[in-house]
This record gives structure tokens, sequence and C-alpha cells, in this order.
């Protein structure tokens, strides 16, 4: 089926962002309303085209639209095309549904800022290119939008650049973000090369009488690709430093969208990694190593927003673990993609209320007792925290459990290592969650007498209220009747794969689950009875390193920074000396004297007229030579 | 008995406009009084080139040899060069009515009392009007000539004002007018060649005609000696005006002294003209003779780009660097040359297009970046210049990257068309070099946008002036097709696709 209205849904949001930055400062009165009601208009659009989509049957439902032929040189053809599913449906209405919440929140989060209107321009413009990223209908449109969030995210990051740490901090994000893209641009050229087609169609069509090996460097590409957008293990290290973008930025770009793109790209790519158990194994163990690590991390920051960003990096290694299981994982990957989106952007924008009302002060150890000034923050933020830590009946429980459950039934050792690891993984988030709580909400205050907590404007916690009603109910709305699962089944798991072997019953599972999350709050109330204002010295190797992000700048610089200003020297030593010897070479064969040829450059006619001479007389040469 | 030729004049109107419009000016010089001339040429200047456009828009789909008994073409291929010409001098006389870029009066002495009571005076060289339209004719008739002589001339009506042009910087003059004199002395040396080449043809041919040329090629029956000379000699000339190595010497200190847009006028549309002339001389008159000629042609290919790539890395100055640039884009168009099939004239036609607003809107923007004494061109105090003016800066890495045809930008789909003609026609070596010398070339643009973006300012860095309104929407209309014809190239793919056709 096509229809003309996808390209609204980019149009609207690209149009108002470049209005508003063209209009300059005569929109500054009014500029937010106006980027608020475009995404409010995305929004609706993407209701609308749910309603028409659910109301078909399950094989209709996809529709496509063609924009323009792009390039067309030859045999090569790309389109410009749109394509939603029952896959693109769910980014699109958490994109422009979160999106909005999180611009209405911004019009009073940024009142104070005098480029507000800059802000929602760039807002709007990241909704624009996220919306592209995951309604391209091939590799190469989702390669656009792709380019386009990580720009919008470095322009939003930096968007305080007239502090120099936060101008690096976007400078690193573009760095670990360019490792990442050269893995996609190679897995579009393997797809091209194999297949003769990006288009997502196209190269499913291709998978089945494609080599093995082929297979296995797309998925490892992809997963290159995703790990660099998604602050997966080994290019995590930019996302905690991400956070100085404003804390809306954090909300809606650092934890429920762009940072899943990862997992899109992964779930997207299913008929590849179905192809490939060596890439399938690849990507888990990359999702099972970062959700330890981002854990780990998180238990061991004082600032709030980096927390919640070790615990962002952590979650989605649960996604990308659960992507790579195969058919069975894909939908829950989504399911806890989504209902993540709901608690961690609450949580986030919880955050930003504490900040909002703390003078901008982001470390814990200066709150505490919080909760009383500021109520309802403070019953979002802990209906977000029941969800993530999974407390049932809320969101997380439900999504995360699946994914405990179903690497558990991975099968074999490999099982109940990853079982192991996703229910360690459980209690440590447990612990880090709850130790954020009680250092923010509880004990005995902290702060200044300077300090005015108070509870912010409804135009903030009106968002935060939607979204941690979000955070309760998503959960057992996506899980009645398998409902999301079912949904997205055509589009992730076509040939109705079941989980494998059952290694425990879900009931069993779900206890385990629960035992290693009250394990991981009785520990954390314990420790943080009392917190110190200033962190103590004295601490365990394991909190130092986990402090200093599990050393990953330390390893970033010894493993990639140095060697490569070693290379960069060795490039330079070699442009000087072999390049510009190569080039005398050239010219001792042309001239026969070298010392003339190193001024060939020298300024005089005369022997630039020389040159002309030598060139005009090889040419015959040549020829004659040819003709011979 | 001599009989009067018969000439189309409905054909030639385009051409004939323009050198109209440069009559005018010359008489507008004359005896107009200096407090109106600037505005009045600008006009000309700008309502012949619209007028030139109309006409051509008018007979844009007929064809005929003999339009000016047998010595110009006029079909598909000639009139999408005049076509491209004409809306890149308008752009370039947009840059060029910026009157703060040339001398007060260029026959001053450099340093002299005279020259600073001319600046006082608020005299102004308004001649420059003219002679970019006689250039541009030149440049127009270049592409379309059908016989040797007509090409001569050609070449030497667009040589010549271009030789004055150089020579006629405000600042830095003694700089300026060394170019001059260096492109001017080159440039004949270079004409010499060109008409030893094409007596040399005649000799072989009996016949100045390109396909009375190639017929006689096929033939087979006249001296090949002769021919080969001709063959040589005739390149030399033409890949002078393209800047190949090692033709190319001229390059970087013409571009760099020149009046900078007077260099963009030449980067864009001396390279159009040039191409035009050098693709049909290929394709048309020595096509037949492609297996003499191929394999050296393919050697400067892979020499031009490879030098131009490698060279750019070391520059310091950013019009030296451009100009290193502009060598290895010829590189790349000499690519489409040796394809000799109608993709790769097709492409060749697009990268063209792409290239001459990329270059356009890179110089304009030079003519913008200024300190009290004028222009900067030294890279090094560009830094942090992204910080200071985001907007310039992010136009110029636009055309930077449009340089080293990342995608998205025009440069992507001119690349990638002409390698994909060149590879189908089998020269699979030089796009192997093409692509390796993209990658290298991409490293020097890249390493301006860390200039911009990522180093901190020195003291002294340089301020960008508010550009004059003419000055922005040259720079506008460069950065909007280059971004265009990235993301929708389609539209112009298939022009380039419908007029790419020579009569033979």
């Amino acid at each position: 089926m096509t229809s003309s209205h996808l390209v609204y849904l980019i149009a609207l949001p690209l149009f108002s962002s470049a209005f508003l930055i063209l209009m300059g400062r005569k929109a500054d009165k009014w500029g937010h309303i106006f980027a608020t009601l475009i995404s409010a208009a995305v929004f609706g659009v993407g209701v609308s085209e749910f309603m028409a989509m659910h109301s078909r049957a399950g094989d209709m439902r996809a529709v496509t639209q063609h924009l323009f032929s792009w390039i067309s040189v030859g045999t090569f053809q790309v389109d410009a095309s749109l394509l939603l599913d029952q896959l693109s449906i769910c980014f699109v209405l958490l994109i422009s549904g979160v999106g909005t919440l999180i611009h209405i929140y911004s019009i009073a989060y940024m009142s104070h800022d005098k480029d507000r209107r800059r802000f929602f321009a760039y807002l709007n413009f990241f909704i624009a290119a996220m919306l592209l990223l995951v309604l391209g209908d091939s590799y190469l449109n989702l390669y656009v939008g792709w380019e386009g969030v990580g720009l919008a995210s470095y322009l939003l990051i930096g968007f305080w650049n007239q502090k120099p740490t936060y101008a690096t901090a976007a400078k690193k994000a573009f760095v670990a973000n360019r490792v990442g893209d050269v893995g996609l641009s190679l897995a579009i050229m393997i797809a091209f090369a194999q297949f003769g087609s990006v288009t997502f169609d196209g190269v499913k069509a291709g998978v089945h009488g494609a080599s093995p090996a082929a297979l296995t460097a797309l998925g490892a590409m992809l997963l290159l690709a995703a790990a660099g957008k998604s602050a997966q293990f080994p290019l995590q290290s930019w996302l905690g430093d991400a956070m100085a973008g404003p804390t809306p930025v954090s909300a809606l770009i650092h934890a429920a969208t762009m940072v899943t793109a990862g997992v899109y790209l992964i779930t997207r790519s299913n008929f590849i990694f179905d192809g490939s158990s060596t890439a399938r194994l690849l990507v888990v163990i990359v999702g099972g190593i970062t959700l330890l690590f981002g854990a780990l991390i998180g238990t061991a920051k004082d600032d709030i927003k980096k927390a919640l960003a070790a615990s962002t990096m952590s979650q989605i290694g649960y996604m990308i673990l659960a992507s790579g299981l195969g058919p069975v994982g894909y939908a829950i990957a989504i399911m806890h993609l989504l209902t993540h989106g709901f608690f961690k952007a609450g949580m986030f924008l919880g955050a930003g209320s504490v900040m909002h009302g703390m003078d901008d002060e982001v470390n814990m150890r200066r709150y505490g007792a919080i909760g009383k000034v500021m109520p309802i923050t403070f019953a979002t933020f802990g209906l977000g925290y029941l969800a993530i830590i999974g407390v049932p009946p809320f969101a997380g429980f439900y999504s995360k459990d699946k994914i405990i459950e179903i690497a558990f039934n991975a099968g074999g050792t490999k099982g109940i290592i990853l079982g192991g690891a996703t229910l360690l993984g459980a209690a440590i988030t447990a612990f880090y969650m709850t130790r954020l709580m009680v250092m923010t909400f509880a004990g005995s205050k902290r702060w200044d007498d300077k300090a005015h907590p108070h509870e912010s404007p409804v135009l903030m916690w009106l968002p935060m209220v939607v979204l941690a009603i979000g955070s309760v109910a998503t959960g057992f709305l996506f899980n009645s009747g398998n409902s999301l699962v079912n949904w997205l089944a055509p589009v992730l798991n076509p040939n109705n794969v079941e989980s494998g072997s059952e290694l425990m019953k879900p009931i069993v599972v779900s206890s385990l689950a629960l035992l290693a999350v009250i394990l991981g709050v009785a520990l954390a109330v314990t420790k943080y009875r009392t917190v110190p204002v200033e962190a103590p010295e004295d601490v365990s190797i394991f909190t130092k390193v986990a402090r200093r992000d599990l050393l990953q700048d330390a390893f970033n610089e010894t493993v990639l920074m140095r060697p490569g200003q070693i290379l960069t020297a060795g490039l330079v030593k070699t442009d000087y000396f072999a390049i510009d010897g190569l080039v005398r070479l050239i010219g001792a064969v042309v001239s026969g004297t070298s010392t003339f040829l190193r001024r060939i450059q020298n300024g005089y006619v005369r022997s630039y007229a020389l040159i002309m001479v030598i060139g005009a007389l090889a040419l015959i040469a040549t020829i004659w030579v040819v003709t011979l | 008995m001599l009989t009067a030729p018969v000439l189309n004049y409905s054909l030639l109107a385009p051409i004939l406009v323009i050198l109209g419009g440069a009559l005018l000016g010359v008489l507008v010089e004359a005896f107009l009084s200096r407090a109106i001339r600037a505005s009045v040429q600008l006009t000309i200047s700008l309502g012949s080139l619209i007028l030139a456009f109309a006409q051509l828009w008018r007979t844009h789909s007929q064809t005929s040899l003999t339009a000016a008994v047998n010595s110009v073409t006029i079909d598909g291929a000639s009139v999408f060069f005049q076509g491209i010409i004409l809306v890149l001098a308008f752009i370039a006389v947009l840059l060029i009515a910026d009157q703060d870029n040339f001398a007060a009066q260029a026959s001053a002495v450099p340093g002299s009392e005279e020259e600073r009571a001319a600046i006082q005076s608020g005299k102004q060289q308004t001649e420059i009007f003219p002679l970019t339209l006689f250039a541009v004719a030149g440049m127009m008739l270049f592409p379309m000539a059908n016989d040797l002589i007509t090409l001569f001339v050609a070449l030497e009506v667009l040589s010549l004002p271009l030789y004055l042009m150089a020579g006629l910087s405000r600042r830095r003059r003694l700089l300026s007018q060394e170019a001059a004199l260096k492109y001017f002395l080159l440039g004949a040396f270079s004409s010499a060649f060109f008409l030893f080449g094409a007596a040399f043809l005649y000799g072989y041919s009996n016949s100045l005609t390109l396909s009375g040329i190639s017929a006689a090629i096929t033939g087979g029956s006249g001296n090949d000696i002769f021919l080969l000379i001709g063959i040589s000699f005739l390149s030399v000339g033409l890949l002078f005006k393209v800047g190949a190595v090692p033709f190319h010497s001229w390059t970087p200190d013409v571009y760099q002294g020149a009046p900078t847009p007077i260099t963009g006028f030449m980067a864009a549309c001396t390279k159009v003209a040039a191409f035009g002339a050098t693709l049909r001389i290929f394709y048309v008159g020595l096509a037949a003779a492609q297996w003499q000629w191929k394999p050296i042609i393919t050697a400067i290919a892979i020499l031009t780009m490879a030098v131009g790539a490698i060279a750019a890395i070391a520059q310091r100055d950013v019009k030296r660097a451009l100009a290193f640039s502009s060598i290895a884009h010829a590189g790349f168009l000499l690519t489409g040359v040796l394809a000799l099939n109608k993709a790769g004239l097709s492409a060749s036609l697009f990268y063209l297009v792409a290239y001459g607003f990329t270059t356009l809107g890179a110089f304009g923007i030079v003519t913008l970046v200024r300190d009290s004494t004028g222009e900067v061109t030294d890279l090094n105090r560009w830094a942090g210049l992204g910080k200071k003016s985001p907007l310039i800066s992010a136009m110029f890495v636009l055309f930077l990257l449009s340089f080293a045809g990342i995608p998205m930008t025009s440069g992507f789909i001119g690349k990638f068309s002409l390698f994909n003609a060149a590879y189908e026609s089998g020269n699979i070596n030089v796009v192997i070099v093409g692509v390796l010398s993209s990658a290298v070339a991409a490293f020097f643009y890249l390493r301006i946008v860390v200039l911009l973006y990522f180093t901190e300012p020195t003291s002294d860095t340089v301020t960008v002036v508010i550009p004059s309104i003419l000055t922005r929407a040259a720079i506008t209309v460069c950065a909007v097709v280059t971004i265009v014809l990235g993301i929708y190239p389609s539209l112009v793919l298939n022009m380039a696709d419908t007029f790419a056709s020579f009569l033979q």
C-alpha cells in the first residue's frame, strides 16, 4: 500500500526548523510555541497513521511513499522512499510523543536562555532527522537520517558551547559517532556489492543466497554502527560526557530516542542477523559487556545525570543483548526500548526539575531530602525508579523480565552465562538506582541555605506526570495478550520461531529477578543511610575505578589516541620524506636532475615554461611509443 | 568572386548579445561620468547575461552545423556549455561587483603617489565589466567551435581579457601584476603550442574542421608523424587551460595573485569552456585515433589527480590550496574525456555544473575574510573562524565537503557519475587513482574543517566583513545549488543526459 501523508512526518519539523533559523530574532517571542505545535502535529499524523494501520489486516499494514528518484546513474538507482510498517510506527509514536512532551517541558526549562528559539529549531530538526532514520526504506536513506541525528545531537550537546568542557564533550561524541558511521557506510557498500541493492526489501530478498561470511561481515559492520550510536562497548565513552547538553536534550536524545537507534538498526536488519549466528554472538557479547559495564559505572557516579547516563548505557545493553538472541528477542528488545523510553525520559526530566530547583547543581552529595520540597518530582521520579528496577507491575518488570527469561533460555552454557549476567545487571541496577533515589530525595538535607529548592512550574511537571503514567502502564499494555510481540511479528519474526528449550519456568525467573532487586535495594539502603558531602577518598580500588568510568578514557587514550598520535606523526614524516621524496623522484626521472625539480614551483616563468616543454616532449614521445 | 558568408543570426544570438554588451560597456567607459559608471556597467553586464540566456533558451532545442559556415556547431552539448557559462558568469559578476577587490587605477605604479591619489579620489577601474563580457564571449565560442581556426580565435578572445583581469588586484598589487605577467607569458607560450598543433593537424588531414580531421584519421592516408605532433601540441594548449599536470605550474601563482572574484571566475568559467572544447575535440575530432592518445591522457589524468591532491595538503594559503584542488578536479574531469561515451559526456556536464557553483561559492567566501589590510588568505589565521562567523564557516565547510565528494553534496553525485562512466568504459586504473586521490584530498579538506571549528583562534584572528547584498546572493545561490544537487540531482542529471550529444 502507499500513503501520501508520510512525508509530512518529516517535512513539517524540517521546515519548521529551517523557518525558525531563518526568521532569526524576530521569532524569539513565539518560536518555542510554534516548534511545540509542529511537534504535536507530527504526533497527530503519527496517531492517525497508527489508527489507519491498526484497522488493516496483518499483512496489509506496511505503507510506503515514493518521494523522488534520488540517484540515478546508469544501472545504479536509489529512490528516496519512506516505509511505515509495524516496527517504524512504534518509533514514530515514541519519537513524536515523547518529543512533544519534551518540547513542552523545554518551554519552561529554557525560558531564561536567550537562544531558546535556536534550541527549539534544533529540537525540531532532530525530530525530522530521527523520523527519517526510522522511516527510510533503504540503508542509504537511513544513513541520511543517521547523520542528521548525529548532527542534531552534536549541535545540542554543544548548545552551551561557550563553556570549553561542553564543546569538548560535543567533539568526543562527534568522533565516537564517526567511528560508528564508518561501520554503517562499509555495511552499505558490502550490501550493494553483494546484493546490488541497498533497500531493506532488496537486501532481504538477497540474503538467502548469500554466503555466511558476507552476512557475518555485514552484521559486524552494522553492529559497529549500532555501538557508535547507542554508546555500546567499545564506543561507549561519549555518552557520559554528552550530559553536558541541556537536560531535555539528554532526556530526548540520550535516553529515549537517538541512542536507541542502534537497536532499531539491528532489529530492522533482522534478516541479516538471522543468517549469521556469528554476528548474533557478537551482538550478544557487546550487549552483555555493556549492560554490566554501564551498571558498574552507575554505582559510583555522584553526578545525577552521569549516573542516569550510565544507566541508559546499561539498559541499551539489555536491548542489544535481547536483539542478539534472534527472532525471539527482537520484539522483546523493542518492548524494553519503548518502556525504557518512557521511564528514562521521565527520570531525566525529573533530574532536570531537581537541577532547576537547585541552581543547576548536579552533585547528589549536595542534595538530600528533596522529596519533601518537590513532591511531584519525587512521585514521578519514584514511579520511573520502580519501573527501571523491575518491580511488578511497573513497565520495566515486564520488559526486563522477558529479557532475563530469553537469556536463560538461549541454551547451554551460553544461556547460563547470559542469564547470569542479566540477573546480576538487574541487581546492580536496583543498587545504583536506589542509591540515586536515597541520595537525592531521602536522608537529611545537605544543600546550602542559599539554595531554595522548589517545585517546578506546571509546564515542567505535566510532561513528567504523563511519562510517569507511561512508566506504570506501558509494560502491562504491551504484555497483555503478547500484544506488542504479535504486532511486530510480521516484520521481526515472520516464521513464528518459538523460544528454545525452557531452562526455567517464567515464574522462577521472575522470582530470581525479584530477589536480585531486593538484594540490590537492601544493600543500597543500608550503605547510603548517611551520605558525606565530600566523596570519601579512602574507598576500595573498585570504587575508584568505577568513578573513573572503569578507565574507559584511560583505555581510549592508551589504545586509540596514543597510537593514533604516533601514527599521525609517522604519517606526517612519511608525507615529508616519502611523498616529497616521490615528487623528487618523479622529477629526477623526467628531467634527469633532481635539484632542478625540487624547485618545481619556484615562481620563475622560465622554469614553468621549461616544464611545459618537457611535458610536451614527453607527450609526443609517449604517443610515438604507443603508435610504434 | 567573393560571396558574403551566410550567418544564422538567430542561432548565434546568445554570443552576439554578449559581444554587444561588451562593446556597449566600452562606450560607457568613454562617455559616462565616473559617478554612475559602476552601476551602469553592472546593469549592462547582468542584463546582457540574462538576455543571452533568454536567447539561448529560445533556441535550445535547435541544432545546426552551418550556423556560421561550418565554423561553429550548435548542438545539445554546446547549448549546455553556453548555458553553464552564462549562469556561472552571472554569479561571478555579482562577486566582481564588490569593487573593493580591484585596483583604483591599474596604470598607477604600486605604492606611488599617483596610486594614493587615485584611491583617495575614489576612482574605480570599471573596465573590469566589459573585460568580463569579452572573456565570456570567448568562453561561449570555445566549446562550440568546429574548426581549428575558430578554436584558436576563441581561445585568444577568452584569454586576453583574463590576463588583464588577473593584474587588477587592489592589494598586494605586485603579486597580482606578477601573476598577470606570468599568466600572459605562459598562456602565449601554450597558445603557440596550440597553433603549432593545429598547423600539423591541417598538414595531416588537409582539413580544418573536426569532422574533416576525423575522416582523415579513419581514412588513414596522411602522414602519421604529423598526426602525432598535431595531437600532442593541440593537447598541450588545451591541458594548459584546464590546468593539468605538467602544464599546471601557472595555476597556484595566478590563482593566488589575481583578485579573488576573478580567480573564482577563472576557476569556474574557464574550466567549463576549456573542458567543453577539450571534450568536443577528443570526442568528435580525435576519437578515431584514441589508441594513440588514450595512454598519455590516462597518465596525465592520473598525474593530475595525484599531484593536485597531494600538493594541496602542504599549502598554507587558502587560494593556493583551492588552486591545487582545482587541479585535482581537472584530473577527475579528464576521466570523463577518457570515457569517450555518452555517459562520460553527460557525467562531465553534471560535474562541471556542480564544480562551477561550488568553486564560485568558495572563492566568494574567501573575499569576505579580511583584516584591516584586506583579504587574509593565510590558512593559519582562519583558525577558530567557526566560532566567530558560524554561518560563513558552515557554508565554506559545505563547499569543501562538496569538493571532497562527501554524500549529500553535489560533488559526491558528480564524482560518482563520472567514475561510473569511466569504469563502464573500461578505464579502471583511472578510477582507482581517482578514488584514492579523493581520499587524500578529503584529508586536506577536513584539515580546514578542523582548523575552522576545532582550533582555538589566535589573537590576530581575522574578521568576516558583512557581505554586500550581491555577494550574499551569489554565495547563497552557490550553497543552495550545492545542496540541492546533492539531494535531488535527478533534475540536472536528466538535463545533462538530454543535452549530452555532439553533432558530428
